[in-house]
C-alpha cells in the first residue's frame, strides 16, 4: 500500500493551490470541532474549579433586592442596612436545611506591619466562615465565637497579605496595624488561588465581624451573610427557608419585593455552563456545516481530477489495474487530502481554542481523544465523499479511458 | 506447438445510437508460440478493434477467444484485468506513458498491480532496462525523452511482467524511419531471443517485413494470411542471428 500512498501524495502535490483550497472546509470543520470540545471542557473545568473553591452548597444572602441588583460590588459593600446579626442568628436557629451561617462585612483599607504596608480587603466574618468556605489554615487558629463576642483585635491573614507584609517571616503572634489599631495575627490561611472571576482570594485579612464593624468601620450593618446548606441537594430548600424567614422578619407584605437576595453558587455556575453550551452549539454547527461543505469540495475536486486523469486510469487499467486498484487509488487520494486537512485543522483548532479562551477568560483544555476523533472524522469525510468519484473512475472502460483526449 | 491465440468467428459490433458499426465480421485465426505476426489493412478495417480484443481491453460481441487455450471471451472485467497483467503486454502508437512518473516507475507499473514486487521481478526489470538501453534514463520523465526512447520505455513496460503475448498497435506510427527501425530491432530481438510472441499492427510494408507472417484485414474480415516474403531477408535474419 505504500505505493498507493505515494501515488496519492504525488497527485495532491501536483496541484498545490487546488489541493489547499479543497481542504479548507475540512480545516475549518476539524478546527471548529477541536475548539468546540476544548472550550466546552475548559468551561466545565472552570465551573468545577469554582464550585470547588466556593463550595457546592454555599449560599450568599445579599442585602439588595433582585430588581436593583446585577449584584454590583459597590452595592454589596456599601450595604443597605437590611441584614442584621439577628437575621444571621435566626437563620442558624430556624432554617433546618442550613447548617452553617456566618455574618460578614467587608472594607478596603491599608494594613501595616513595620515599615511595610499593603492595601487589601478586611473582611469581618464569624467562626463558621472557615467551614462554609472550606478554607483550611496553614498555621495558627481561626476566629472563634469568643473573639466575636469580645470584639477581639485578632486577625487571620491570606497568603498574598503574608507575602506582602512579612515576606518570609512567620506572621503568627505578630501585630499588624489597621487605622492605627494593632491586631494580633492568630492564623494564616492556605492558598485559595484566583476566584472564577479572576480575583485573588488570598488578598484578604479576616477578623471577627464585630471587630470590623466597631473598630474599623464604625457601622452596625452587615454586608453579606454566608450560609451553607446541609448538602448540595438541599440548597433549594435552604433558599426557600431563608427567604421565608427573612420576609417574615423584615415584615414584608405579600405584594412587597424581597429586600435581599439569596444566591446559590451552583446557579451562578450554571450560567457559565449555559454560555459555554451556546458557544459549543455554535461551533458545533460551524463544524458540521464546514465538514459537509469540505466533503463536497473534496468530491468536486476528485470528480474533476478523475476526469482529467481518465487517460492515466486507462493506462493503469491496460497494464492490469483492477477496478478495486483504481478505486483504492482515488479513495486514498481523497483520504490523504482530507487527512492533510485534518492535520492542518488540528493546528487551527488549537490556535482557535487558545484565542477564544484568552478572549472569554476560559481555560483552553485540549482533549487528545477529541483531537483523535476529529482527525478520524476528517478521514471518514474523505472516504465518504471520495467514494463516488473513485467508483466512477474505477468503472471506466479501459479503451474509452485510453482514447480520452 | 501450443496455440497462444485462437479466435473463432469473432465479431465486434459498435452500437452508436441507432447505427451499428460492424468493426469485426467473423475473424478466425490462430497464433502459435514464438510467432511474429504483422496485421495490415486500410484504415477502418478493424485492426485496432482486433488488437483491443486480443489485448483483453475489450470483449467480442460474438465468437470465441482462447488465450493459451483458456476461453477469455466471457471473462469478467476483473478477470480480464488479471489476464492483461499476467499474460499480455500492450504497446500503443502514442506510447501512453504516465507523465510526471519516472521511466523506472513507468516500467514497473504492471508489477505493482500484480503480486508483491519480488526480487526476481526487480531483477528482470533491470535486465530489461539494460537490454533496451534505458539505464541512464531511469530517473528521467517521459517528456525528457525522444519518441524512440519513449517507445522503448513503453516496450519495457509491456514486457515487465514477462507476458506470453506482446501486442503493438502501430508502434512506429509516430516515429521517423530511423527510430522506427530501432524500435523494430528491439521487437525482433525480443521475439528471437526471449521467445515472446508478437502481434503488430502497421500499414507500412517496411515495418511488416520484420514479421514472419502477415495478415491483411479488410472490412473486419481476414483478406489474406501469408508468411512474410521477407522473413528470409538478410536484414531481419542477420538481426536475429547476431543477437542470439
Ligand atoms: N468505439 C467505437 N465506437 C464506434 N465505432 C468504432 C469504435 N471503435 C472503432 N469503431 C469503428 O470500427 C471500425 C474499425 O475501427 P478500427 O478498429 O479502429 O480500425 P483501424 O484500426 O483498422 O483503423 C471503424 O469503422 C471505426 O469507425
Ligand atoms: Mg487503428
Amino acid at each position: 500500500m505504500p505505493t498507493l500512498f505515494k501515488i496519492a501524495l504525488r497527485a495532491i502535490m501536483r496541484n498545490k493551490l487546488r489541493s489547499s483550497l479543497t481542504i479548507l472546509g475540512i480545516v475549518i470543520g476539524v478546527g471548529a470541532v477541536i475548539a468546540m470540545v476544548s472550550i466546552g471542557q475548559g468551561a466545565k473545568s472552570m465551573v468545577e474549579k469554582q464550585l470547588e473553591s466556593i463550595g457546592t452548597n454555599v449560599l450568599l444572602i445579599i442585602p439588595v433586592s433582585t430588581t436593583h441588583t446585577v449584584t454590583s460590588a459597590r452595592g454589596m459593600t456599601a450595604g443597605f442596612a437590611t441584614l442584621t446579626i439577628e437575621d444571621t442568628m435566626a437563620i442558624e436557629k430556624e432554617c433546618r436545611a442550613v447548617n452553617h451561617v456566618s455574618a460578614s462585612v467587608r472594607t478596603t483599607t491599608q494594613v501595616v506591619y513595620g515599615n511595610q504596608n499593603w492595601t487589601t480587603y478586611v473582611s469581618g466574618v464569624g467562626p463558621d466562615y472557615q467551614i462554609i468556605r472550606n478554607w483550611p489554615l496553614e498555621s495558627g487558629r481561626f476566629i472563634n465565637q469568643r473573639d466575636v463576642n469580645i470584639m477581639a483585635k485578632v486577625c487571620v491573614l491570606g497568603q498574598t497579605v503574608v507575602a506582602n507584609l512579612f515576606g518570609t517571616l512567620d506572621p503568627i503572634d505578630k501585630w499588624i496595624r489597621v487605622k492605627n489599631v494593632p491586631f494580633k495575627v492568630i492564623g494564616v490561611l492556605n492558598t485559595k488561588g484566583e476566584s472564577p472571576m479572576g480575583q485573588d482570594q488570598d488578598d484578604v485579612v479576616l477578623m471577627p465581624y464585630t471587630t470590623v464593624q466597631r473598630k474599623i468601620m464604625g457601622v452596625t450593618y452587615l454586608g453579606i451573610i454566608f450560609a451553607s446548606s446541609v448538602s448540595a441537594d438541599t440548597r433549594f430548600e435552604a433558599i426557600e427557608q431563608i427567604t421565608a424567614l427573612l420576609r417574615q422578619r423584615h415584615r414584608l407584605r405579600p405584594h412587597e419585593e424581597n429586600d435581599f437576595t439569596v444566591i446559590s453558587q451552583v446557579e451562578f455556575a450554571s450560567t457559565i455552563m449555559e454560555t459555554s453550551r451556546t458557544m459549543t452549539l455554535l461551533l458545533g454547527s460551524i463544524a458540521s456545516v464546514s465538514l459537509i461543505v469540505g466533503g463536497i469540495g473534496i468530491m468536486n475536486i476528485m470528480l474533476v481530477s478523475t476526469t482529467e486523469r481518465t487517460r492515466e486510469i486507462g493506462i493503469r487499467m491496460a497494464v492490469g489495474a483492477k477496478e478495486k486498484d483504481i478505486l483504492f487509488q482515488f479513495l486514498t487520494e481523497a483520504t490523504v487530502l482530507s487527512s492533510i486537512g485534518g492535520l492542518v485543522g488540528i493546528i487551527f483548532g488549537i490556535v482557535l481554542s487558545k484565542l477564544v479562551s484568552s478572549f472569554g477568560g476560559w481555560p483552553a483544555l485540549l482533549s487528545p481523544p477529541a483531537i483523535a476523533i476529529a482527525f478520524l472524522f476528517s478521514n471518514m469525510v474523505g472516504i465518504f465523499f471520495g467514494y463516488y468519484p473513485a467508483r466512477k473512475a474505477s468503472r471506466l472502460n479501459p479503451i474509452d479511458a485510453l482514447r480520452y483526449e | 506447438m501450443q496455440d497462444i491465440v485462437l479466435l473463432e468467428a469473432v465479431h465486434k459490433v459498435y452500437k452508436m445510437g441507432e447505427v451499428a458499426v460492424t468493426a469485426l465480421n467473423g475473424i478466425s485465426l490462430t497464433v502459435k508460440k514464438g510467432e511474429f505476426v504483422a496485421i495490415m489493412g486500410a484504415s477502418g478495417s478493424g485492426k485496432s478493434t482486433l488488437m483491443n480484443i486480443l489485448g483483453c481491453l475489450d470483449s467480442p460481441s460474438q465468437g470465441k477467444y482462447y488465450l493459451e487455450e483458456i476461453e477469455v471471451s466471457n471473462f469478467s472485467k476483473n478477470e480480464l484485468a488479471e489476464i492483461r497483467n499476467r499474460k499480455l503486454g500492450f504497446v500503443f502508437q502514442n506510447f501512453n506513458l504516465l507523465s510526471r512518473t519516472t521511466v523506472l516507475e513507468n516500467i514497473e507499473l504492471p508489477l505493482i498491480y500484480g503480486k508483491q514486487l519480488s526480487k526476481p521481478d526487480t531483477d528482470r526489470v533491470h535486465q530489461i532496462i539494460r537490454t533496451l538501453g534505458l539505464e541512464e534514463y531511469q530517473k528521467h520523465y517521459p517528456n525528457q525523452l525522444s519518441g524512440g526512447q519513449q517507445q522503448r520505455v513503453a516496450i519495457a513496460r509491456a514486457i515487465a511482467n514477462n507476458p506470453t503475448l506482446l501486442l503493438a498497435d502501430e508502434p512506429t506510427g509516430n516515429l521517423d524511419s530511423v527510430t522506427s527501425t530501432e524500435v523494430m530491432k528491439v521487437l525482433c530481438d525480443l521475439n528471437c531471443n526471449m521467445g515472446i510472441t508478437i502481434l503488430l499492427v502497421t500499414h507500412e510494408n517496411d515495418i511488416a517485413r520484420y514479421a514472419r507472417r502477415v495478415i491483411i484485414l479488410k472490412d473486419g474480415k481476414v483478406l489474406s494470411d501469408t508468411p512474410s516474403k521477407s522473413s528470409t531477408t538478410p536484414a531481419s535474419q542477420a538481426l536475429c542471428e547476431t543477437t542470439s
